[in-house]
């Protein structure tokens, strides 16, 4: 016993404190909002109804799911056979996000009893219907594109078939329905017209989030690939990356043109170069996403090479995080009347979901075989039973 | 189409509204709540006094509702009769009525565990009875009346060109987004009280312009789609074929 407990102590490290304090404070916040309600855990009031909860839990959990779809559609659908060794780390992220993006909506919803509502009282005529309504077949879907993944672990191999043959249905559902998702957290302000801030609001907002997730979608790729690669030794494929990177600056290049004329359009920047509140955010958000991007993106061996790629998806990657705080945060306090700071119940269940997301995902990469090539998908091909793997 | 007509000229601000709606929901009402000058899950209406002059915060019950269009659930409906009711068993509590409304009126229960969205529900038992609303019946000057839409703006418009000095130009309510079943007179500017007039748009076009494109999208989307996958697998296949001639003509 004794033995244990100091084997145990040895074993502790910094990091292990720092997550204990974190699922610690987590759990705290847990008890105090399913006890004392949605008031008392969270600075949420009737000037401001939605927080960090749906802020950032939501429009950012989504957003950092992206990469499974659009990865999914271009090896298989578009047939770039190259990408297929990145394609299970994206589509793990993209299942976890979503099932993270559901755990997190328990604690926002009012009554998240009945979250199932509205499978059987519908209104279409609300894009939050249509996001519900995402949420659940595109969950749907990802169990099953990620489902061959485990019974490939489980050496089952007749649930592996029949998933094979349905894949092209699965995956083209899938790309449907993260195209109209990933669009529909930005129609969701399309109504609040006259409330968000002009910097944001905007008639292409669906257009706005659609982009930039699938951006997203490449930038969390490359960051992913390379954490792992440092974490777990195995080698990073540079060229793949350096092609993410490529596809990557040109749908950020698309986005760019497209913010700044619709700015344009709208005579919004005006309010860009008025200084104060808003702006300093917006400018913010545009350093971090695009210029600081642009400006390293300009030189070859940043272009060319992982770790150059890997800062600049980083970089991208908190520029849209901060997009999506101030279309959903920054953009509407003005019209609500008050500043909206967390609550620190609030951000202790959003540090432990993203906490919780990063171990699982680590747990997953060791003992699934995520950043591999697809053994059983070549064996497949030859009609073979995949070999056993020599991994792990 | 029922509505109710606030006259801000008429009101003296005794708060027998409040109190008569407070009773009416049964909701506690004491000083305390008495001066609280906006609405909330324990006070449905409320009246607010910017120097001499008074303004009622009621929900405008509007034709076409913005709350009702973003409810997931449909637990907001307008009746034909003018009321937006609220069913509670339906909500799920996303709040996004209370985001979306160009108002800010929905008010939700923070404090409980099975929270509910509040707000005036224009008195729908009463008003489907054939009867008018608590607030209505409580008003000691009339300057809250209850009676058809077309009716009460006519009289309005009527009160307007009577007195010209005494009113702001506008009923709020007739026009803005796109027309409500309250209407509202006032001597003070309607600014004073943060009331934007001309605020015209219909909000809920805004979303339904994007969604009623889906279907076509998915339609579209899944023959695009699979129309690729066919493509490319055929320029494939083509690939692998002539990459095979060309092994066995060497
Ligand atoms: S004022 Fe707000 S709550 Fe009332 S009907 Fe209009 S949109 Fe709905
Ligand atoms: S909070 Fe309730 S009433 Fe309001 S939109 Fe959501 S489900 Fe509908
Ligand atoms: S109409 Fe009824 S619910 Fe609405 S404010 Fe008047 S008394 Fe209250």
């Amino acid at each position: 016993m004794k033995t244990d407990l100091l084997s145990l102590a040895r074993h502790l490290r910094p990091r292990h404190l720092l997550l204990a304090l974190i699922f610690g404070a987590g759990a705290w916040a847990t008890v105090l909002r399913f006890t004392r309600g949605l008031g008392a855990s969270t600075n949420l009031s009737d000037q401001f109804p939605w927080g960090i909860w749906i802020g950032f839990d939501v429009l950012c959990g989504v957003m950092l799911a992206a990469g499974g779809f659009s990865l999914m559609a271009a090896v298989h659908i578009f047939h770039a056979e190259r990408f297929q060794p990145i394609v299970r780390p994206a589509l793990l992220t993209a299942f976890l996000g979503y099932l993270l993006v559901v755990f997190a909506l328990f604690f926002d919803l009012g009554r998240g009893d009945r979250i199932w509502h509205p499978l059987i009282m519908w209104n279409p005529h609300s894009v939050m219907f249509e996001v519900g309504w995402c949420v659940m077949l595109y969950t749907t879907v990802l169990a099953l594109e990620f489902a061959p993944i485990v019974f490939e672990k489980l050496r089952l191999e007749r649930p592996q078939r029949w998933l094979r043959a349905l894949s092209l249905p699965i995956v083209i559902a899938g790309v449907i329905l993260s195209t109209l998702h990933q669009s529909s957290l930005g129609s969701l302000y399309l109504i609040m017209y006259g409330k968000l801030h002009p910097l944001w609001y905007s008639p292409l907002l669906p257009v706005f989030f659609f982009l930039s997730a699938l951006v997203i979608g490449m930038a969390m790729t490359i960051v992913e690939s390379s954490l792992s690669a440092r974490n777990l030794g195995h080698s990073l494929k540079t060229p793949l990356i350096v092609d993410l990177g490529r596809i990557m600056t040109v749908l950020l290049a698309m986005y760019a043109v497209l913010r700044a004329q619709d700015l344009y359009h709208r005579g919004a920047w005006r309010e860009a170069f008025r200084w104060g509140y808003e702006s300093s955010f917006f400018w913010l958000e545009i350093m971090l996403a695009l210029l600081l991007p642009f400006v390293l993106l300009s030189f070859r061996r940043v272009r060319k090479s992982a770790n150059g790629l890997y800062l600049v998806s980083v970089l991208i990657v908190a520029g849209f995080i901060t997009n999506r705080l101030n279309v959903a945060i920054t953009g509407m306090e003005a019209s609500a009347g008050v500043r909206y700071v967390p609550k620190w119940t609030e951000v202790a269940v959003t540090i432990s979901i993203v906490a919780a997301g990063i171990l699982i995902f680590a747990w997953a990469t060791k003992h699934l075989h995520i950043f591999h090539e697809e053994p059983a998908a070549a064996a497949a091909h030859l009609g073979a039973v995949p070999a056993a793997h020599a991994a792990d | 189409m029922k509505a109710l007509l606030y006259d801000a000229t008429l009101c003296i601000g005794c708060k027998q509204c409040e109190q008569a709606c407070a009773s009416e929901n049964h909701l506690a009402y004491d000083d305390k709540v008495a001066a609280q000058e906006t609405t909330s899950a324990y006070k449905y209406t409320a009246v607010v006094q910017r120097g001499e002059a008074y303004m009622r915060r009621i929900c405008m019950h509007c034709e076409d509702p913005t709350c009702a269009s973003v409810c997931p659930v449909g637990a907001l409906t307008k009746t034909a009769l003018g009321p937006v009711t609220y069913d509670g068993d339906k909500c799920m509590g996303c709040r996004y009525c209370m985001a979306a409304c160009p108002f800010g009126v929905p008010k939700y229960e923070w404090d409980k565990l099975d929270p509910r969205v509040r707000k005036c529900s224009l008195c729908e038992k009463r008003v489907s009875a054939g009867g008018v609303t608590a607030c209505t019946e409580a008003c000691p000057t009339a300057a809250t009346k209850f009676g058809d839409r077309d009716a009460l703006l006519a009289e309005a418009h009527e009160r307007i060109k009577a007195e010209p000095g005494k009113y702001q130009p506008v009923v709020f309510g007739e026009h803005e987004v796109g027309g409500t079943s309250v209407l509202m007179l006032s001597g003070a500017p309607f600014a004073t009280f943060d009331m934007r007039t001309s605020f015209n748009e219909e909000l809920p076009i805004l979303t339904y312009r994007v969604l009623s494109r889906i279907p076509d999208f998915v339609g579209l989307g899944t023959v695009l789609l699979a129309g690729t996958w066919w493509i490319t697998k055929r320029r494939e296949e083509v690939a692998a074929a002539e990459e095979k001639e060309k092994t066995h003509e060497d």
